[in-house]
């Protein structure tokens, strides 16, 4: 791990610390990404322009660097698609339930002093830690 | 105006994920790994995004209104009830299983790879699958603009 990786992400977080601030004094708006995309998947969606304009945004973001030259976003996953499946249920169904995720509780919640973001990020990040845990190393750690 | 607003908002937020290294999921696992070869880069960006959110917040808190709409949708819940619990531990297993949460799979969906695909049409299931969940609080049948669902929702 480098210095520079290290810097970028704090530069990079300031930026969505700047995102998430500007969308609560300009909109009013919590910056929590499971809630915007879940707000349009309830049976009478709400205030929709909104959302999908932030949603828009997200994806656009690499759109825009791959104008400017940069190779747009393909990860590597290893695991097989099941699993991803599975993992994408995992977090779409558990994030609504959970009212929230990473942006929402981990960085919104945070930000607000939220005793109960504050719980819900430590809950599944520990949940995560476990998973990752069990998944790499087996149940001897 | 609050549609541009909101957009310029993803995108900032987006670039943040992509420059953090946020949207590549070995660095979120590499993270998660706290027995294997220990990538702190995560905390560093959650530190950089609690900061200057908090700071925004602090402004936000002193004014009345926000620029471009009538009221401030804080979340107002402040108990800490079993669907908070759970959900906080389902969400996690999802996001240990391959390292992607909501925000990185938007941006991530950008390359169109078949994972990537995948991961995010789960998502969308699960997520209908939890309003049409019998067991969940019965208070999304009132969507309107309106207290009861800004406190709803802390995220």
């Amino acid at each position: 791990m480098h210095n520079l990786t290290l810097l970028n992400g704090l530069f990079g977080g300031a930026l969505i610390g700047l995102a998430a601030a500007a969308l609560m004094l300009v909109t009013g708006r919590l910056a929590g990404v499971s809630g915007i995309l879940g707000g349009l998947l309830t049976p009478r969606p709400s205030d929709r322009a909104w959302r999908i304009a932030f949603i828009a945004g997200l994806i656009a973001a690499p759109l825009l660097a791959a104008l400017a030259g940069a190779a747009l976003p393909r990860p590597a996953i290893a695991s097989n698609l099941a699993l991803v499946a599975v993992a994408g249920l995992l977090v779409g169904f558990g994030s609504r339930m959970g009212n929230g995720c990473t942006s929402g509780h981990g960085v919104c919640g945070f930000a607000r002093v939220s005793a109960r973001s504050i719980v819900a990020t430590v809950v599944f990040m520990g949940a995560a830690v476990l998973t990752v845990a069990l998944l790499r190393h087996g149940l001897g750690g | 105006m609050l549609i541009l607003a909101s957009f310029a908002c993803g995108l900032i937020f987006g670039a943040g994920l992509l420059i953090s290294g946020m949207t590549d999921p070995d660095k979120v696992l590499g993270f998660l790994d706290i027995f294997g070869a220990w990538d702190a880069t995560l905390a560093f960006v959650m530190a950089g995004a609690v900061a200057v959110s908090a700071a925004g917040f602090a402004l936000a808190r002193r004014r009345g209104a926000p620029l471009l709409a009538s009221s401030f949708q804080w979340p107002t819940r402040r108990d800490i009830d079993a669907p908070l619990v759970a959900g906080a531990v389902l969400f996690g297993i999802g996001w240990g299983l391959v390292g992607i949460c909501p925000g990185p799979a938007l941006v991530n969906l950008a390359g169109l790879s078949l994972p990537v695909i995948v991961f995010v049409g789960a998502m969308v299931i699960g997520m209908i699958g939890y309003e049409l969940w019998p067991a969940r609080e019965h208070t999304s049948a009132d969507t309107s603009e309106s207290p009861a669902v800004a406190a709803r929702a802390d995220g």
